[in-house]
């Protein structure tokens, strides 16, 4: 645990994010435009869905249905776990208690990326699919969020508005449209590509997560309005999740790897999806809750140490 | 060459909205709109802090009537929980004719 905790720290992708986070708070006028941040996500996305369709491509389909199966009942028990929590303990009305239960139900793509990379340095890489489960992890989530608010009624957004917001949203378009082009062009096809989206790929990370940095250093001056409860929660939470998710991976077949990425899927809360959907289908709800929880705390958290922690798990379980 | 009274009607919103003002102003009788990417900060915070864009500014230059409704429907369907911002300024245009609103149903 602590040599991969110690690994994945010292990562120039942790570190990155750390200078961000520092230039935020010494007031730097480091800037990363949002042209070149809405680029980096792109290519990310695109790039990730791409190299997870070459390896659908050549995997069997009986090494992916159970992942597959036990991914999209996750992305249904997690929401309606952290809804109950959030209503029973943290006293949360209905629409944040949802509008917070959809995005640690969903899935944070960046997260994703991380867990995966340092999945890798660690020596226990992912199965090749698994962007495959993270599109199948994104959506149930919301779903799930927002008709739990829809099912009292009057509610002020329009939840087929915010459904549509999801599955047609960028994430999404990118990762399962690259997919579907990995899948088509195969390796051969895909080699043609590789060195723009595989070599640039850990350089394309580093310089979005040093912009994710400074995002979420700017959300830490919310953290006083969101309150002590959603702090813990923010931490608690993704332990909760990420166990449940690396237990479920390896009962579902997974790698050590592949649990562990899982678990971080899992135990990770959307930021760019979840949020989209929610501000058009529960305009009520308010954002400072959702993303100061999502990317001021479970983000860095799952970052630094969560991600060592869900590999730790996956290797005691796998013994 | 001569200016005609019309209405200037701008609206400064999340990024969330955009879409959804531009099919409602349109639907509503504008012919036409300018759009701009801005920042800024109002009592909704931020426009960094409701996604990671930029908030937006809508101008569309329309007929008194079809500023009212745009008005009207902004007022009832967004301001209760959006970040939006709208006025509207008299204008004088060149080529008048052009910003009247087209035969299309009001929604």
């Amino acid at each position: 645990m602590t040599e991969i905790l110690t690994a994945s720290l010292l990562s120039p992708v942790v570190l990155a994010f750390l200078l961000g986070a520092i230039a935020a708070l010494i007031k730097s006028d480091l800037e990363i435009p949002d042209a070149l941040y809405q680029a980096l996500s792109i290519y990310l996305l695109f790039a990730i869905g791409l190299k997870g369709g070459v390896a659908l491509s050549e995997t069997p389909l009986g090494e992916v249905w159970r992942p597959v199966l036990a991914t999209l009942a996750l992305g249904v028990l997690t929401p309606l776990t952290a809804y109950t929590v959030l209503r029973r303990l943290g006293k949360f009305d209905v629409v944040n208690a949802a509008a917070l239960a959809a995005h640690y139900g969903s899935v944070s793509a960046v997260t994703f990326i991380a867990a995966q990379s340092v999945a890798l340095a660690a020596g226990v890489p992912a199965e090749g699919f698994l962007p495959a489960l993270v599109a199948v992890l994104e959506v149930p989530a919301i779903l799930v969020g927002l008709l739990i608010a829809y099912a009292g009624g009057g509610r002020a957004g329009s939840w087929q508005s915010a459904l549509r917001e999801v599955v047609v949203g960028r994430s999404i378009v990118l990762m399962v449209g690259g997919m579907v082009i990995g899948w088509i062009a195969g390796t051969e096809g895909t080699a043609k590509v590789a060195p723009f989206f595989v070599a640039g790929f850990q350089g394309a990370l580093t310089l979005f997560l040093l912009d994710m940095g400074i995002t979420a250093a700017k959300r830490l001056k919310d953290l006083r309005q969101v309150g002590p409860f959603l702090v813990a929660f923010g931490v608690i939470m993704p332990i909760l999740h990420g166990a449940l998710g690396v237990w479920a991976g390896t009962a579902a077949g997974l790698g050590v790897g592949g649990a562990a990425v899982l678990g971080a899927m899992v135990a990770s809360a959307s930021y760019i999806a979840a949020p989209a959907a929610v501000r058009v289908g529960l305009p009520e709800a308010n954002p400072a809750f959702y993303l100061t929880a999502s990317l001021g705390i479970t983000f860095p958290f799952n970052l630094t140490i969560g991600i060592p922690l869900y590999i730790a798990l996956a290797r005691a379980l796998a013994v | 060459m001569t200016q005609s009274p019309h209405q200037l009607v701008t609206l400064v919103a999340e990024r969330s909205v955009r879409d959804r003002l531009l099919d409602a102003i349109h639907s509503l009788g504008a012919t036409g709109h300018t759009i701009y990417d801005v920042h800024g900060e109002g009592s909704r915070g931020t426009s960094a802090g409701h996604s990671h864009r930029p908030s937006v500014k809508i101008e569309t230059i329309v007929t008194a009537s079809v500023a009212e409704r745009i008005v009207a429907h902004v007022t009832e369907q967004y301001f209760a929980h959006h970040a939006v911002i709208l006025y509207v300024q008299e204008v004088g245009v060149v080529r008048g004719s052009k910003y009247a609103p087209h035969n299309r149903p009001a929604s």
